[in-house]
């Protein structure tokens, strides 16, 4: 075996391809072209699930939001179409009663979608989007503070009335260069003073304008200052790691439809949305289009490895001749076969490695192009193979090579000595 | 000179080919010893089994009926890794075509035998530029084959034969690819290592190469018709006097 790795082979194994310069490079672009291939399709998915994920960058994706509909059911003497609210006991509750769940938040809001005028600064008005909202749902719908803060505690318990703008919102109320921070905004005619500005990121394709056109205040000033009472409009709830949100929500259900006095089995009482759900559906997209990419890419080097094994077969017939006279000079069959199988390793290796370099180098040149684009809303990012998958295409390199030898190999010691002597 | 020891001895040596349903007897119970610093010559017209009987000696085709002892050690049942190794250690070849590796440059040629010994590069250099210096061709030791005379190919050969310092060596034909004056300074050379106490065989078909042998054995369809020895003619004497006649 320690022959294999001697000086002496290798300038076999050099002499024997270099005397066919233009056959061993035809040879060695079709596995060249195939692991580009494997390459190229493995980071094109990586680039389009980094693209998508970014959407989700951040975002407790362990989440599910769930609002109140209509009891759909007739339940202790109470009729069904009923409407009700979620309760700020509720939240309480939930925590108390499901375990593992890291953030219930409950949410009020105003405005909405294509709503009327509602904020109002000095000659400036607008329509925004207003949460009232608990400091945690920075953790679940993260967004960057691009100046002074976010919703605390001591804003909750103080019922202060403070608001953190988007960047739209600034733009829309105020003045270019003018510092928000300090002055007041009439939110329905409440006066709020902002405290801090945030930039947010596109919600898994949602609208990026859209999600810096809004205002959150905190929660319990909200409740006060638009009169909502002790009722919650929606909630924003997430499972601690580890334990997934979609078989927890069930729970949650129970524990809202035992405190509303709503049949057990009324599924339509409670809206939700799992975010996890989604988050897996597209998680589950992204393994079959790697899934795709593997068994495009591999059916490709394939079709170059049996290129290899091909141009080795033929070499072994070329070179019967010679094989016969190594063996009259004392070579031994496995040295034969060795040195076949170490040819066709080498060629697989080597066109193999050139194939990954020039696939890391057209990636090197599209990420820089990306870079000078603002790749936010792209759903294409960082196109990119880890070196895991890089390791795993050279195995399958020096496998194939090995695969593609054997055959050649073994037809290369079938013959005999004086058999190939006699070939002229 | 004395003989010593006994360095080919085949006994009742029978082989046959199988073509389809026929079967062709090729030899027919052979009987043959040579000793050590022998020179002989095997002659026959073709189909006489000549070149059976060269292979089968040479360790690449086996016997189907009879003893074969080279340097005392039976030849028989060899797995092939044996027989390589049989043959790398006893048997030096020297081929009509000569049969060099064209991509590889005289000495690299010279060195191969050496090379499946497991000798190390440097040893092998050398031992493979001493035999190249003896045949007459150090300052060709670079060159491919291909740049080579036909002489000068069957000289690369000798060396290569030579190399690996073998017991017997085997030529099939030296000098069937060699004009006259060529053949006769192959020959020369090849005397000149028997003239060192190598055993040689040659096979020939040429009457003038075989007389420059010690030793001639006839053979005719599978047996031996004929086993005498004859004074050996030298090759630079058969050199000048072909020289004289042109």
């Amino acid at each position: 075996m320690s022959k294999i790795f001697s000086r002496d082979s290798w300038s076999e194994i050099i002499q024997a391809l270099s005397s066919n310069w233009f056959r061993t490079l035809l040879t060695a672009f079709g596995v060249l072209w195939g692991i580009f291939i494997l390459v190229i399709l493995l980071a094109a998915g990586n680039g389009l699930e980094n693209g998508v994920k970014q959407g989700f960058s951040g975002m407790a994706t362990n989440s599910m939001f769930m609002w109140a509909q209509t009891a759909s059911k007739p339940y202790k003497g109470l009729p069904k179409g009923r409407r009700y609210n979620f309760k700020i006991g509720d939240v309480d509750a939930i925590k108390q009663n499901v375990p593992n769940l890291r953030f219930v938040s409950p949410r009020n809001q105003l405005g909405g979608f294509r709503g009327a005028n509602n904020v109002t600064r000095g000659l400036k008005t607008g329509a925004y989007n207003v949460y009232g909202d608990y400091p945690e749902i920075i953790k679940q719908q993260p967004m960057d503070i691009t100046s002074g803060r976010f919703i605390n505690y001591a804003d909750i318990n103080d019922k202060r009335k403070v608001a953190i703008i988007g960047e739209s919102v600034k733009t829309g109320l105020y003045d270019p260069g003018e510092q928000p921070i300090g002055t007041y905004i009439k939110i329905n005619g409440v006066n709020f003073m902002v405290i801090g500005t945030y930039k947010k990121k596109s919600n898994g394709g949602g609208d990026a304008e859209e999600a810096q056109k809004e205002i959150y205040v905190p929660f319990t000033s909200f409740s006060q200052a638009f009169n909502m009472g002790e009722r919650v409009g929606w909630m924003a709830i997430t499972a601690q790691d580890g334990s997934s949100i979609t078989k927890l929500k069930d729970q949650v259900f129970d524990v809202v439809k035992s405190r509303h006095s709503i049949h057990p089995e009324d599924d339509r009482a409670v809206g939700s949305f799992d975010l996890y759900e989604e988050y897996s559906k597209i998680n589950g997209l992204f393994v079959a289009l790697n899934f795709v990419a593997y068994f495009v890419g591999i059916l490709v080097l394939l079709s170059g490895i049996i290129g290899i094994s091909n141009i080795m077969l033929i070499v072994v017939k070329e070179r019967t001749k010679e094989i016969g006279i190594r063996r009259a000079l004392g070579a031994t069959p496995w040295s034969i076969r060795a040195q076949v199988l170490l040819e066709s390793i080498f060629l697989t290796i080597i066109s193999g490695m050139a194939g990954i370099v020039l696939a890391s180098g057209v990636l090197a040149l599209v990420n820089y192009f990306m870079e000078g684009m603002d790749t936010s809303d792209m759903m294409f990012l960082n196109p990119s193979v880890n070196i895991g998958v890089v390791l795993i295409a050279l195995l399958i390199l020096i496998v194939s090579g090995l695969l593609a030898g054997l055959i050649p190999a073994q037809n290369a010691i079938k013959v005999k000595p004086v058999d190939a002597l006699r070939t002229e | 000179m004395l003989y010593f020891s006994i360095m080919i001895e085949i006994k009742d040596l029978h082989k046959s080919y199988r073509t389809g349903n026929n079967s062709l007897h090729v030899l027919k119970g052979i009987n043959f010893t040579v000793s050590e610093g022998e020179m002989v010559s095997i002659m026959g017209s073709s189909g006489s089994g000549k070149s059976t009987l060269l292979n089968i000696l040479g360790i690449l085709d086996e016997a189907d009926e009879g003893t074969y002892h080279l340097d005392g050690t039976e030849i028989k049942n060899l797995n092939e890794r044996v027989a390589a190794k049989y043959r790398n250690k006893f048997l030096g070849f020297i081929f009509q075509s000569f049969n060099l590796i064209n991509y590889k440059s005289a000495l690299d040629n010279v060195a191969m035998p050496l090379y499946y010994q497991g000798v190390n590069r440097n040893v092998r250099t050398e031992k493979a530029m001493h035999y190249l210096e003896k045949v007459g061709l150090a300052n060709w030791a670079d060159h491919l084959p291909n740049e080579l005379s036909g002489g000068q190919k069957q000289r690369v050969a000798i060396a290569r034969a030579l190399a690996s310092d073998p017991k017997v060596l085997l030529a099939d034909e030296p000098t069937g690819a060699l004009d006259t004056k060529t053949s006769y300074e192959v020959m020369e050379l090849i005397q000149g290592i028997n003239d060192e106490g190598k055993t040689i065989l040659v096979v020939t078909h040429e009457d003038d190469i075989a007389h420059m042998t010690k030793r001639i054995v006839n053979l005719q369809d599978g047996i031996i018709l004929d086993d005498s020895e004859v004074k050996q003619v030298r090759a630079k004497d058969a050199m000048k006097k072909a020289l004289a006649h042109v």
